[in-house]
């Protein structure tokens, strides 16, 4: 990434936290969560399993396989996350929760690939069957041991975290370094100490788990888009007949990236049981690979935009577990930036557009004022809904790959 | 030829069944128990009235899902979305008939056509997003799926929910005897004994048969239902024929969404009588299994929401007797359903290249017999 675009990201960011600290200001004492150390770190936390669904889905789509078995490969996830690590410890649960992930990856590719079989339905095939699975291999293991059951595992260890040295107080060689961020955040200072809070969440107690999902993002950009092997998978999305005609095995490329695709959803589920929740139990992906399929739209089939949007439905989702009444600061902020737009629209005098967002800007500054909390079924599906809005509204901006969905059979058209 | 097309016809499903059984069997081995004692538990408990009416009960509900699902497989459309269609369909309708009190085939008729109305309108939803917005259904009806739960939750937990209730129960107020649908045990015991166990099947049952049948009349005797077939097979050969593709997909939704409705009436109508914790999810995502094992073919469903159904019901047995975890049945159904589909591929292909072989031999064979042209006078 060049350096200009480095601090565009970076200003982009620090206006993320400005606004959100303008409207802490203003909505204070009714929230102080809204930018937190808490927030942050429960953010991030939240934010993983959804990206990792995410960059599954821009896998097996960049390939030009529809993956909506996500979600059951991230079922699997869980449970051989869980008992990986009963049996070999938590590093062993991440890898066997890969493991179980790609297998379920591996059916779909098996389906969709070799035997040309709609990928929709091969996907709903994976989710029907993942859960039944999962629930038999619980009654059969997870039952006889203590605090298992038939629905949930024991307990099982974390990873582990770390603290980054300086910035966040971690240890170096058995020194305990100052914690940056921490000090700051204590003065008070208006944004500063904000932007420490949010910085020192994020830097401090952060699963190694985590970092190994973070580090994914950059990698997946590289694969797919510096690599060989990465131009022959968008390739196979993209016009699989022109990729066959230059001698790329548009089977063997479809087959890996969907495998990986299913390895990535596995790490998503295993990082729920592993190091969000520390056990299994049943249902607990709660419809994220769902969401990952919605980030990949919404991140425009982008690594980098799917972590964004996680990153949003992260952040929706920490509030309305930490403080409910964030969530209805939030409002204001909506509202506000809603305003914003009205003007933008304005200015490049798109009176339809400037006068739908001035109704909506109204609308949600008017339930801000008239509501003392958000109904509490809303802020789960922001995702769902924001996902719609896009394609509504923006789908004429979205660049999904060419042939992605249809069937590919060699020497047919 | 007609042989050939039965024997491959019937070969797809057997040949998944058969595999399905025999991979849950090696599970079973796996784990150590009997997998011959489990089939034989389940085949003796399942053939007795009983468990025939609890399949009754079942299928019924699985048939509307699969019908629902298949009205938009039959033109390549998915509607995912049956599930949050017929959740909210239900709590809707439970709650309208809850509300009014009418005469009796009235207040029944009033609530089917709330849940239908309901249900199709939130599938309308998705049919109009694709056809103006371009948005597929299958991304709208996944994320309106989880919209219309979320709503179902707000509405049960405040502006449906019964207070008067003393037990915190979540739920409607109860629908009068009036909107009551009544049972059909007197029907079925003119055959057989007195059906026991105080299990009882639902008149419902026969609604379903009848949307089986006005499936069939719709898809083989209605210009709509040609048009909806002609654009699954091609839709660019159809839109050339003149079928509107746009009112095509908004019609299959319709209509889709208004079956889903359906889906949770038998259940509120003949049993519980409102809308509570107890309603049974996840009937959506079987009937697109139901619909995929059957073909999404009137006759085809209705074989696949018995034989699930009947699966359903069947299970519980193991979990009373040997060491069978009943989990095994719904693994069965999972693979059933995958294989399944891919024998239908492979069948498919067979079919399709019997055909090419057949078509190119009868190209070749003028050539051949045109060359002898003075012996043909003969036959």
């Amino acid at each position: 990434m060049r350096s200009s675009t480095v601090l565009r990201w970076m200003l982009a960011a620090l206006g993320v936290v400005f606004a959100l600290s303008v409207v802490q200001e203003l909505a204070r004492p009714e929230t102080t969560d809204l930018v937190s150390s808490g927030t942050a770190e429960s953010t991030l936390r939240r934010a993983v399993p959804i990206l990792l669904a995410g960059l599954g889905g821009i896998w097996a789509e960049r390939a030009g396989v529809v993956n909506i078995g996500l979600e059951g490969m991230m079922v699997l996830g869980t449970w051989f996350g869980a008992w990986g690590a009963l049996e070999f410890g938590p590093w062993w649960g991440l890898v066997i929760g890969i493991a179980g992930g790609a297998t379920g990856g591996l059916l779909h590719a098996v389906a969709t690939v070799n035997f040309g079989v709609d990928h929709i339905i091969s996907g709903v095939a994976v989710n029907l069957i993942a859960p039944a699975l999962t629930r038999f291999l619980s009654g059969e293991v997870f039952v006889n041991r203590p605090g298992g059951g038939l629905t949930q595992s024991p307990r099982v260890e974390s990873v582990g975290s770390l603290d980054v040295p300086f910035l966040a107080g971690g240890d170096l060689f058995g020194w305990t370094t100052p914690d940056l961020f921490g000090w700051i955040t204590d003065r008070g200072w208006f944004l500063a100490s904000d932007v420490a809070a949010v910085l020192g969440g994020i830097t401090r107690s952060i699963s190694w788990a985590t970092l190994l999902a973070l580090i994914l993002v950059p990698a997946s950009v590289f694969i797919l888009w510096r690599t060989a092997f990465g131009l022959r998978v968008r390739a196979s999305g993209e016009h699989p007949v022109a990729a066959d005609s230059l001698g790329v095995s548009v089977y063997r490329m479809k087959f890996a990236a969907v495998v990986v695709s299913g390895g990535l959803a596995g790490f998503g589920g295993a990082f729920i049981a592993i190091e969000q929740t520390g056990i299994y139990r049943e249902n607990q992906v709660q419809g994220r690979g769902f969401i990952g399929l919605a980030t990949v739209i919404f991140g425009n089939w982008q690594p980098v935009g799917a972590f964004l949007g996680s990153l949003l439905f992260g952040f929706a989702d920490a509030l309305q577990l930490r403080d409910r009444t964030a969530v209805h600061a939030l409002l204001l902020l909506v509202g506000v930036a809603l305003a914003a737009l009205t003007v933008r629209a304005l200015l490049r005098k798109q009176t339809r557009l400037a006068l739908m967002l001035t109704a909506s800007s109204v609308a949600v500054l008017w339930w801000y004022a008239v509501t003392e909390e958000v109904v509490s079924e809303l802020p789960p599906i922001t995702p769902h809904v924001a996902t719609l809005l896009v394609l509504v509204f923006a789908a004429g901006r979205l660049r999904p790959p060419a042939s992605v969905g249809l069937p590919y059979r060699r020497g047919q058209e | 030829m007609n042989l050939r097309r039965l024997l491959l016809a019937l070969a797809a499903p057997v040949g998944a069944f058969a595999f399905s059984v025999g991979l849950s069997s090696l599970v079973l081995l796996a784990v150590g128990t009997s997998p011959m004692e489990a089939w034989t538990e389940m085949l003796s408990y399942g053939t007795r009235l009983e468990t025939f009416v609890e399949t009754g009960n079942r299928a019924t509900q699985l048939y509307l899902a699969g019908v629902a699902v298949a009205i938009g497989f039959r033109m390549n459309l998915f509607n995912i979305g049956v599930e949050g269609q017929y959740v909210l369909a239900a709590l809707l309708a439970a709650s309208a008939g809850a509300a009014v009190d009418l005469p009796p085939v009235l207040h029944v008729a009033l609530i089917m056509a709330v849940a239908m109305a309901v249900g199709s309108a939130f599938a309308g939803v998705s049919g109009y997003l694709k056809v103006a917005r371009g948005v597929h259904e299958v991304i709208s009806t996944i994320m309106l799926n989880a919209v219309a739960l979320a709503a179902v939750g707000f509405l049960l937990r405040t502006w449906l929910l019964d207070d008067t209730d003393a037990t915190l129960n979540m739920k409607t107020p109860e629908i009068p005897p009036s909107g009551h649908f009544p049972k059909i045990n007197g029907l079925v015991e003119t055959f057989t004994r007195e059906i026991g166990r105080g299990r009882e099947l639902w008149g419902f049952l026969l609604v379903a048969v009848v949307v089986g049948v006005l499936f069939h009349v719709f898809l083989n005797r209605t210009r709509a239902g040609y048009d909806l077939r002609a654009t699954g097979l091609n839709p660019f050969a159809a839109e050339a024929a003149g079928v509107d593709p746009s009112a095509t997909v908004v019609r299959a939704m319709l209509l889709s969404g208004a079956v889903a409705g359906l889906i949770g009436l038998p259940e509120i109508l003949g049993d519980a009588h409102k809308y509570d914790l107890g309603f049974t999810r996840g009937l959506g995502f079987a009937g697109i299994a139901v619909a995929l094992v059957g073909r999404n073919h009137p006759g085809g469903v209705a074989v696949a929401a018995v034989f699930f159904g009947w699966l359903d019901s069947a299970a519980p047995i193991l979990d009373v007797v040997g060491d069978t975890p009943r989990e095994i049945v719904s693994i069965l159904q999972g693979v059933v359903v995958l294989s399944a589909v891919v024998a239908y591929e492979v069948v498919n292909r067979v079919r399709r290249a019997a055909e090419a072989r057949d078509a190119a031999s009868a190209a070749r064979q003028p050539v051949a017999e045109a060359a002898p042209a003075g012996a043909e006078e003969d036959s």
